[in-house]
């Protein structure tokens, strides 16, 4: 058995940390877009919208009944067969997007649990006093539900971080693309492999001491 | 004398069941009315259905140039009729994510469209009305019971409604804090607020009250002068309620 080559090792974090703002912005820029996208979804199961509740359960049912890679492959391989002016899409774009509409199936769920746990007696609250029900739901209800729901969404956002990873498969090179071709090269696979997964693991450790940090903040705010 | 709210004919069913069945009702202005009667006679669904809490089926209720119809009531109506409709709840229902003085505030900025200066101005006159002034940044998970309800009702103060409506709002409360609501509520009472009052509080009632109404099974049996309710009621079910909670 040969030892590792540490020094290969040593030269290749830099590299794989050059790809770190992308994977990190692929991840923030899916995030943000699959929370607007969730507490939409979430409304409109809450406030059971005629038809647009059955069409959401129906998306939701089925990014969470798919692998994710499946989807994207879908997305970025199959559609553009029915759409062509999808083929310009580039692999970036096509894995945001499928992230998005991924981690907000799951995310709309966890969501609308959270608004579900808000008392009746808020709703009625602020109806009483002649809220809409915009109103009531941004300033009132929203507030309420997302500090239950921050922990799980945090965990989703962890979750969407690791899962960038599979944008390599729409030819993407990011962290885990870089690594993969430094390995091709040098076929020290274990090498790379290792520093790639030794950077996701940092990356989430670092986020998960902010999380706690946020919790325990969050909480003292308003002392409940 | 004119009404300034005038109820007419409300019906109110949940399922099969009938909770109110035709209720009519005529509040003079600065009029202090308490409803009185046993449980589940649709005392509470009465006071909710004039907050649109609960939709009633049928009948009209008018606030001045206000008239909302069951059978055709617009959004805008029934967020009007909320407006000028002040709500007082068994529970509270503070919003638990708002301090004391802003529970006070959100009606007057996001209902009523006021600038937060003002809005900031005119809750610190309520918190001292009700005795909270040094309470203002207090979150409701930090109040007392008595502190809470006294919340409540200076939200409902802050909307300057025609009517406030208070829903049996000493009933949750520990024994302890009853008094210092129930004398906040006596000293609004004497500003000649128009106001309903639904209460198991029986001396309160008599005491406060301009008319008492004594429901049962969903209709009003009796009403008249705390005097004659209380000292020589007509109806043979009013006597039988009193002679039990008294």
């Amino acid at each position: 058995m040969k030892g590792l080559d540490t020094a290969y090792m040593w030269d290749l974090v830099p590299i794989i940390l050059g790809y770190v703002p992308l994977t990190l912005g692929m991840a923030i820029v899916a995030m943000a877009a699959a929370l607007v996208l969730a507490a939409f979804l979430a409304i409109l199961r809450v406030l059971r919208v005629p038809v647009a509740d059955q069409v959401v359960a129906v998306f939701i049912s089925f990014f969470r009944g798919t692998p994710l890679l499946v989807q994207l492959f879908l997305f970025y391989y199959g559609l553009p067969q029915l759409f062509p002016a999808m083929t310009s899409i580039d692999g970036i774009t096509a894995a945001v997007i499928g992230l998005t509409l991924h981690f907000s199936a799951y995310m709309a769920e966890s969501i609308r649990g959270a608004i579900l746990g808000v008392d009746r007696s808020q709703w009625e609250a602020a109806q009483s006093i002649g809220m809409t029900q915009g109103q009531l739901l941004r300033r009132i209800v929203l507030p309420q539900a997302s500090r239950v729901a921050a922990p799980t969404l945090m965990n989703y956002f962890i979750d969407l971080i690791k899962s960038t990873s599979l944008a390599f498969t729409l030819g993407v090179t990011e962290m885990m693309g870089a690594a993969q071709k430094e390995a091709a090269g040098s076929f020290l696979y274990l090498e790379a492999f290792l520093v790639v997964a030794v950077i996701y693991w940092i990356m989430v450790e670092l986020l998960s001491v902010g999380q706690r940090w946020m919790e325990r903040h969050l909480g003292k705010a308003v002392a409940r | 004398m004119k009404c300034e709210i005038d109820i007419a004919g409300l019906v109110k069913r949940f399922g099969p069941t009938t909770v109110l069945s035709g209720i009519d009702l005529c509040l003079k202005p600065g009029e202090r009315v308490a409803i009185i009667g046993p449980s589940g006679t649709g005392k509470s669904t009465l006071l909710r259905c004039l907050n649109w809490l609960d939709r009633p089926d049928a009948g009209r209720i008018t606030l001045g140039d206000l008239s909302v119809d069951a059978a055709h009531a617009s959004r805008a109506q029934i967020l009007a009729l909320r407006r000028r409709t002040g709500f007082v709840f068994q529970n509270y229902a503070l919003f638990a994510n708002k301090t004391a003085r802003q529970n006070i505030m959100e009606g007057l900025t996001t209902v009523r469209g006021w600038n937060k200066a003002r809005a900031t101005e005119r809750a610190d006159e309520i918190l001292a009305q009700v005795g909270l002034a040094d309470r203002g940044d207090s979150y409701p998970a930090a109040l007392s019971g008595g502190q809470q309800q006294r919340v409540g009702i200076g939200r409902a103060m802050a909307l300057d409604a025609d009517l406030l409506l208070f829903d049996e709002p000493t009933s949750a409360l520990d024994p302890e804090w009853v008094g210092e609501v129930l004398d906040l509520i006596r000293s609004i009472a004497d500003g000649r607020q128009t106001m309903l009052i639904v209460t198991h509080e029986m001396q309160f009632a008599r005491e406060i009250a301009d008319r008492i109404v004594f429901m049962e099974g969903g209709r009003i049996v009796e009403q008249g002068p705390p005097a004659q309710i209380f000292g020589d009621a007509h109806d043979e079910r009013t006597r039988a309620f009193l002679r039990r909670v008294t």
